[in-house]
């Protein structure tokens, strides 16, 4: 027996292994976001940022956010502006999602056509989302097949102007991109649930609905959170859905950040991104105390 | 159970509307890329042909699309292939017991949630602090001639693995966890050394799955955009001109564009699938001495 370790691959010692993967998330992701928070307090000029401390980049983003309530000031409309998208395309995906996962859960009967119904979900993500964004032109458009549908069958008198570049689009675009994030998780919570469970509750002259809504909405509820988290942090973190839909009227949280940075003004980019980043924190540790998202990976 | 109630018949038609709604619009601009040379954005389509095709091929009017799909192209094969080696020495570290493993987990999901925009922010900041330290401290015979340290295969690259590692990593505990590990134990107790066990006998029976992270990494990588924005130096990758695009261009061109990248997508998803069928007929064939290979 020439090696004594336990399971798992190589003797080579497991900090050694992953250490590859550590470096790359060291050096790409952990210094970068120390880099955000301690430039976000530095000092900027039309030039070049100064590495002295400031908190100017922070009270500037708030400037006379006090003096003018209880309106709100430019900052703050756009983080609730931002959080009413989230809200709104939170509850579209999950009502979508959770529909679909059902069915797919509980009313397909082979595994053989679940797998096959899934894979027909599945293969939309592998599409650039800027090419599933602009696809909705030629049917939302001035000229396009929404429009004429709804002037020939003499239901408006001129086309609508609210389907493309409007927070319509925006969201009509996120529930067709994200989705898929909600189907996956969902689904699988639901195919771990024991089915003799739905057997006993039907037995015990449970309705389809109460079965639903006491048995399988409960149970489901970690694969539910998951994909909360993740459509949520994307919607707060999103500006190219917001650009390319919004026709590049609508603010965001995330198109904030990025237009500081094409103006190269890093400092406020940064205190942007701080702000960004604490709100989508404060949402997920909203979220983690519903579930405790670890145990159920 | 019985027969169907009338519930799956409402969800059946749910469903079908879900996959039309997925389906529906990406037909229409593939249909609508075939668009005759004097058709527009919209239907009706004034005859069909390959014109749009041609005019990208050419690269007439649109700047340097073939450059960036180049880029794209290697780009995303590098990525592809880092994720492959580096999430599976991560997923092996894992069956192991090792310091800071759950550290290195909860940073990885983080990853995946924190906004793409501050990760691509953060690592602009890096770079470019990077080459104001080279200009002003590095050995001149780098700096003689250095305009940036950002690019494509640096920050660009590190960018991207930060997206695709961490799916890469939780495909290895899927893989894992439904891994038996008593072949591993017969092949030690037959006197296998630790790289034998993992050569002949663990990489063979994972290679599937481990072809399908390699397949993920590249579609990740080569849609990717929210990251990529601050991160890629001077140089765009092709989905970055396709957004840049969506402003200016007012031609089907872009809907060739579309259907060209899609069908990269999907061609890559059809070598994989068939690499993967070719491996499991292997295993077939050879099921009863899989070490011997």
């Amino acid at each position: 027996m020439s090696s004594k370790s336990a399971i798992g691959g190589t003797g080579v010692p497991g900090w050694i292994q992953a250490m590859p993967f550590g470096l790359v998330f060291l050096f790409f992701f952990i210094i970068p976001l120390i880099l955000v928070v301690i430039v976000s307090f530095w000092d900027y000029n039309d030039y070049e940022m100064l590495p002295s401390f400031t908190t100017r980049s922070y009270t500037e983003n708030f400037e006379g956010c006090l003096a003018q309530l209880p309106d709100l000031c430019t900052v703050l409309k756009t983080y609730v502006s931002t959080a009413k998208f989230c809200f709104i395309v939170w509850a579209t995906t999950l009502i979508i999602g959770f529909t679909v996962a059902y069915f797919l859960a509980f009313h397909v009967r082979t595994t053989t056509m679940q797998m096959v119904l899934f894979l027909l979900c599945t293969i939309p993500f592998w599409t650039s989302n800027v090419i599933r964004m602009i696809s909705w032109i030629p049917l939302l458009g001035r000229n396009g097949l929404v429009n004429l549908a709804l002037t020939r069958a003499n239901l408006v008198d001129k086309p609508v102007e609210w389907l493309l570049y409007s927070p319509f689009s925006v969201g009509l675009a996120f529930t067709h991109l994200f989705t898929f994030f909600m189907v996956v998780p969902i689904f699988n919570s639901m195919m771990r649930i024991d089915r003799r469970l739905v057997e006993a509750a039907y037995d015990s002259g449970a309705s389809g609905w109460q079965t639903l809504w006491n048995l399988i909405v409960p149970l489901s509820k970690p694969g539910i959170v998951i994909g909360s988290i993740f459509v949520v942090t994307i919607v707060m973190g999103d500006f190219i859905t917001f650009d390319v839909m919004g026709g590049e009227q609508i603010a965001s949280a995330g198109k904030v950040v990025e237009t500081r940075l094409n103006a190269l003004q890093f400092p406020p980019a940064a205190a942007n991104a701080v702000i960004l980043l604490a709100v989508t924190l404060l949402i997920i540790v909203g979220l983690n105390r519903i579930v405790d998202v670890r145990k159920e990976l | 159970m019985g027969d169907r109630s009338p519930a799956f018949y409402w969800l059946a038609a749910f469903f079908g509307a879900f996959v039309l709604f997925l389906y529906g619009p990406m037909i229409v601009i593939f249909i609508l890329s075939f668009q005759g040379p004097t058709g527009g954005l919209t239907f009706p389509l004034n005859g069909l042909s390959v014109h749009w095709f041609e005019r990208l091929w050419r690269g007439g009017g649109i700047v340097d699309i073939s450059g960036a799909f180049q880029r794209s192209l290697e780009l995303g094969a590098v990525v592809m292939i880092l994720t492959v080696l580096l999430s599976l020495s991560a997923g092996l570290a894992f069956r192991k017991r090792f310091a800071g493993s759950n550290l290195l987990f909860f940073v990885a999901v983080a990853s995946l949630i924190v906004p793409s925009i501050v990760t691509s922010l953060g690592i602009a900041l890096e770079f470019r602090l990077l080459d104001d330290f080279l200009k002003n401290h590095g050995p001149s015979w780098l700096t003689g001639d250095l305009k940036t340290t950002m690019g494509t295969f640096t920050s660009g690259l590190g960018a991207h693995l930060t997206w695709t590692l961490p799916f890469g990593l939780l495909v290895m505990f899927a893989i894992f966890n439904r891994f038996d590990s008593r072949y591993e134990e017969a092949a030690r107790d037959q006197g296998a050394t630790s790289w034998q066990t993992l050569r002949y006998v663990i990489l063979p029976i994972i290679l599937p799955s481990v072809i399908g992270v390699g397949l993920f990494g590249f579609t990740l990588s080569w849609d990717e955009i929210a990251r990529s924005s601050q991160a890629m130096g001077e140089h765009n990758t092709l989905p970055m001109e396709l957004q840049a695009l969506t402003t200016t261009v007012t031609t089907p061109e872009i809907y060739a564009l579309g259907t060209a990248t899609t069908g990269v997508s999907f061609a890559v998803i059809a070598l994989s699938i068939l690499s993967i069928a070719m491996v499991r007929a292997r295993q077939a064939r050879h099921g009863s001495d899989a070490g011997e290979a």
